[in-house]
C-alpha cells in the first residue's frame, strides 16, 4: 500500500488522467456543440482519425507541436465538411452519413499510415512543458497539473471560453434554438442552416484537435485505429451531461480515472489482465447509461433536418 | 398494363438507384488509389482474378453465408427503425460459443446434435446479450446506437477473456481454442468446397422475406418502423417489438459467428475481429431493407473482399481500403436517393395530392378520354 501513496505515484497518476481524458474532452465538447444545433454526429470516430493522423504528420514534417494541433483542428474540419454538405445543406440521413464518415475515415488513415510510416515507427517524443512560476513548485501536483504542455493551457481556455458563449452568448442561444425549435429560430430572423453550418464546423475543429490531442500528447504517436471507441464514448458523454460543457469536461475527467485506474492497480501489485482494463470504461459507461437512464437528454430536434415550412 | 409498366419502371429505377452508388464509389476509390500511388486497374483486376477464376468463386460463395446471414440480422432490426450496430460483439459472442464449446461437445455426442446445440446457445447468447440496449430503448428511448456499440466492445473483452481462460487449447502458446476437427465441421455441399451453411443462409433470407413482407407480423415490424406512436395506438406492444426485433437481430448475427466458426474456421483466436457488419450495413441498405434483394449486393461484396485481400496487397495497399470503398458507397447512396428524389418530385415542394390534381387537366387534353 506504500506505494500508492508516494508522492512520485500519484504525481503520475494525475498526469495520466489530465493525459487520457484531454482527448475525450476536446471531442465530446465538439459533440455536444454539434447536438446542440441539431445535428447528431456519428461519424467524429473517423473525424477524431483524420485529426490524429493529419496532426502526427504535421508534427513529424515541422516539428511543432503547435502546427500539429493546427494541422488536426484543420482536418477536423475538413473531414466534417461531409456532414455540412449532405446533412446540413441537403437534409441526407445524418446515420448513413456519419457511419460512412466513421469507414472512410478508419479506412483512409489506415493505409495511408501503413504506406507511408509502416517501416520505421516514429515516435514523436516529448513536447516542452510550459512551467507556471510558483504554482509548478507545489509538491505533488504542481508536477502533474502544473507542468503541462502549453498547448494544454490553450485548450482548457477555449473550452471554458466556448463554456460560456454556449451558455450565456447570442451566438449560444441561437446554437441551442436550432436543435431545440428550429422553426422559431427561422421565425425570429436567424438561418437555420447557417447556425448549424457554423456548430457543424466548430465541432468538427474540437473533435480534430482531441484527435490531435491524442497522437501528439497522450500517446505521442499514431497507429491504425489509433481512437480505438473514444468517439463513440464522447457521443455516450455528450448524451449524458445535457449540453452543459462544464459537465461534459467533468464527465470526461471521471472516464480518465476509469482509464488511469487499471495500470496504476498493476504498479501496485494486483495483475489485471489487459482485456479487464480495456472494458472497463465501456462497463462504466453502460452502468451510467442503466443509472441515470431517465436523465439524458437530447435535444427535440436532434437528428432532423430542417425544412421551411414542413410540418 | 399501366400497372405493369409502373412496377418495371419502378423495378428499372429500384436497381438504377442501387447499381449508380457502387460504380460511383468504385471510380472515385480508383481516383483515390491513383493519388497514393498504387494501380487501380491492377487492384480491380486482382479482385476478379482472387475473386471469382479458378475455384476462387467457391471461396467467395463460402464467404456469403455469414454475410448473408449478418444481413439478415441488420435487415429485421432495421425495418423496425431500430439500429443495432452492436454486430461486431454479437458475431464473436456466437463465435466463441461454437469455438468454445465445440471441441468439449463434439467428444461426447453425435455432430449433429451437438451442431445443433452450439446454434441455439449462440443464438440465445447473441439475444440475451441485446437485451440491454433493448431495455434501455424500450423504457428511456435511449439512443440505441450507442448502448449497442458499447455492449459490443464489453463483448469482444469477454470473448477475449474466454479465450484466453477457460476456452485457450493448452497445447499452443499463442491464445488460441481448440481445433475443431475436419470431420465435425459443417458438410459441403455435394461436389464443391462449399460448406451447407450456405444453403442456410439462402433460405434464412428467404424465408424472412416472406416473413417481413407478407405475414401480419411483418405488417406490424413496419407499421412500428414508421411510427412506434401510432404502432401504440393501433395496439401494439412497443416494449415487446423492441426486445423481440433485438434479440431476433443479434441471435441471428450471432448465428452467422457460430456458423462461420463450424463451417469455415475451425478455431478462434484471441483480438480476431473479421467485422463482416460494417461491410454488410451498407448493402442492406442498398438493398432497401429486403432479404432476397441483398443476395446479389451480398455476393457482389463477398467476391470484392475474397479477391481484395490479395488484390491489396498485391497492388501496395491495405486491406483497410475495402472500409474505404464501403464507406464511399454509403455516401454516394444518400447522395443518388436524393437526386432521385429529387427528380420525382420535379423539384417542387408541393404536396403529392395537389401535384396531381394539377397535372390531372393537362394530362387528360394530351391523352383523350382513355383512363
Amino acid at each position: 500500500m506504500s506505494e500508492m501513496l508516494s508522492a512520485a505515484f500519484i504525481t503520475v497518476f494525475i498526469a495520466t488522467v489530465i493525459s487520457q481524458s484531454m482527448p475525450l474532452m476536446l471531442a465530446a465538447v465538439g459533440e455536444t456543440i454539434g447536438e446542440q444545433a441539431g445535428v447528431l454526429n456519428l461519424g467524429i470516430e473517423g473525424v477524431m482519425l483524420v485529426g490524429a493522423y493529419a496532426g502526427f504528420v504535421a508534427t513529424l514534417v515541422s516539428g511543432s507541436f503547435w502546427i500539429g494541433m493546427l494541422a488536426g483542428a484543420l482536418g477536423g474540419a475538413v473531414a466534417n465538411l461531409a456532414m455540412l454538405v449532405l446533412n446540413v445543406w441537403l437534409g441526407l440521413n445524418q446515420i448513413v452519413i456519419g457511419l460512412a464518415v466513421t469507414l472512410i475515415g478508419e479506412g483512409i488513415t489506415t493505409v495511408l499510415y501503413l504506406q507511408n510510416y509502416s517501416k520505421s515507427s516514429a515516435n514523436l517524443g516529448q513536447q516542452p512543458k510550459l512551467l507556471i512560476p510558483g504554482l509548478g513548485d507545489i509538491p505533488i501536483i504542481g508536477p502533474a497539473l502544473f507542468q503541462q504542455s502549453g498547448i494544454f493551457w490553450v485548450l482548457i481556455l477555449l473550452l471554458l471560453g466556448l463554456a460560456f458563449s454556449l451558455a450565456r452568448t447570442n451566438w449560444g442561444l441561437s446554437t441551442r434554438s436550432a436543435g431545440q425549435k428550429p422553426s422559431s429560430l427561422d421565425a425570429a430572423g436567424g438561418s437555420v442552416v447557417k447556425t448549424r453550418s457554423i456548430a457543424v464546423v466548430v465541432s468538427g475543429v474540437l473533435v480534430g484537435l482531441g484527435g490531435a490531442y491524442l497522437s501528439l500528447l497522450t500517446t505521442a504517436t499514431f497507429s491504425p485505429f489509433l481512437t480505438n471507441g473514444l468517439g463513440f464514448i464522447a457521443i455516450v458523454i455528450t448524451m449524458l451531461s445535457r449540453g452543459r460543457i462544464v459537465v461534459v469536461m467533468i464527465t470526461s475527467l471521471v472516464y480518465g480515472l476509469t482509464v488511469a485506474i487499471g495500470p496504476a492497480l498493476q504498479v501496485v501489485g494486483f495483475t489485471v489482465p489487459a482485456d479487464i482494463i480495456k472494458m472497463l470504461p465501456f462497463i462504466i459507461v453502460i452502468i451510467m447509461l442503466i443509472v441515470f437512464a431517465r436523465s439524458s437528454v437530447v435535444p427535440p430536434a436532434l437528428g432532423s433536418s430542417y425544412v421551411r415550412g414542413a410540418r | 398494363m399501366n400497372a405493369e409498366t409502373n412496377a418495371a419502371r419502378r423495378f428499372l429505377q429500384g436497381f438504377v438507384r442501387s447499381i449508380v452508388p457502387v460504380l460511383l464509389a468504385l471510380i472515385v476509390a480508383s481516383l483515390i488509389m491513383l493519388a497514393i500511388g498504387s494501380s487501380p486497374t491492377e487492384f480491380l483486376a486482382g479482385v476478379l482474378k482472387y475473386g471469382i477464376t479458378g475455384s476462387n468463386w467457391q471461396r467467395s460463395l463460402a464467404l456469403m453465408s455469414p454475410l448473408l446471414i449478418v444481413a439478415v440480422g441488420l435487415i429485421v432490426a432495421f425495418r423496425g427503425q431500430l439500429w443495432n450496430l452492436g454486430y461486431n460483439g454479437q458475431y464473436l459472442l456466437g463465435a466463441v460459443v461454437a469455438s468454445g464449446l465445440g471441441p468439449i461437445l463434439f467428444g461426447k455426442m453425435p455432430a449433429a446434435l451437438a451442431t445443433i446445440i452450439i446454434f441455439i446457445v449462440a443464438v440465445l447468447a447473441g439475444a440475451v446479450w441485446s437485451l440491454v440496449p433493448a431495455i434501455l430503448k424500450a423504457r428511456y428511448g435511449t439512443n440505441e446506437i450507442i448502448t449497442s456499440l458499447v455492449m459490443s466492445s464489453i463483448a469482444v473483452g469477454v470473448v477475449n477473456l474466454l479465450i484466453k481462460g477457460i476456452f485457450k487449447d493448452p497445447k499452443v502458446t499463442t491464445p488460441q481454442t481448440p481445433v475443431v476437427s475436419d470431420s465435425n465441421l459443417l458438410p459441403f455441399i455435394p461436389g464443391t468446397q462449399i460448406h451447407i451453411g450456405f444453403v442456410i443462409a439462402i433460405l434464412l433470407a428467404v424465408v424472412a422475406q416472406f416473413v417481413l413482407t407478407r405475414t401480419s407480423f411483418g405488417l406490424r415490424v413496419d407499421v412500428f418502423g414508421a411510427s412506434p406512436k401510432a404502432a401504440r395506438h393501433v395496439g401494439l406492444n412497443s416494449t415487446w417489438m423492441v426486445i423481440l426485433l433485438f434479440a431476433i437481430s443479434s441471435g441471428l448475427i450471432a448465428f452467422a459467428g457460430s456458423i462461420d466458426i463450424l463451417g469455415q474456421f475451425s478455431y478462434q483466436r484471441a483480438d480476431w475481429s473479421p467485422r463482416y457488419g460494417d461491410s454488410v450495413m451498407p448493402l442492406v441498405f442498398l438493398a432497401r431493407f429486403r432479404p432476397v434483394a441483398a443476395i446479389p449486393f451480398v455476393a457482389f461484396y463477398a467476391v470484392l473482399a475474397t479477391g481484395g485481400t490479395l488484390a491489396a496487397q498485391q497492388a501496395g495497399l491495405n486491406v483497410d481500403f475495402l472500409l474505404v470503398i464501403v464507406g464511399l458507397i454509403l455516401l454516394f447512396m444518400t447522395i443518388t436517393e436524393y437526386i432521385g428524389d429529387r427528380r420525382r418530385l420535379g423539384q417542387s415542394y408541393l404536396p403529392q395530392g395537389l401535384r396531381r390534381s394539377l397535372r390531372l387537366p393537362l394530362r387528360n387534353k394530351s391523352e383523350g378520354t382513355a383512363a
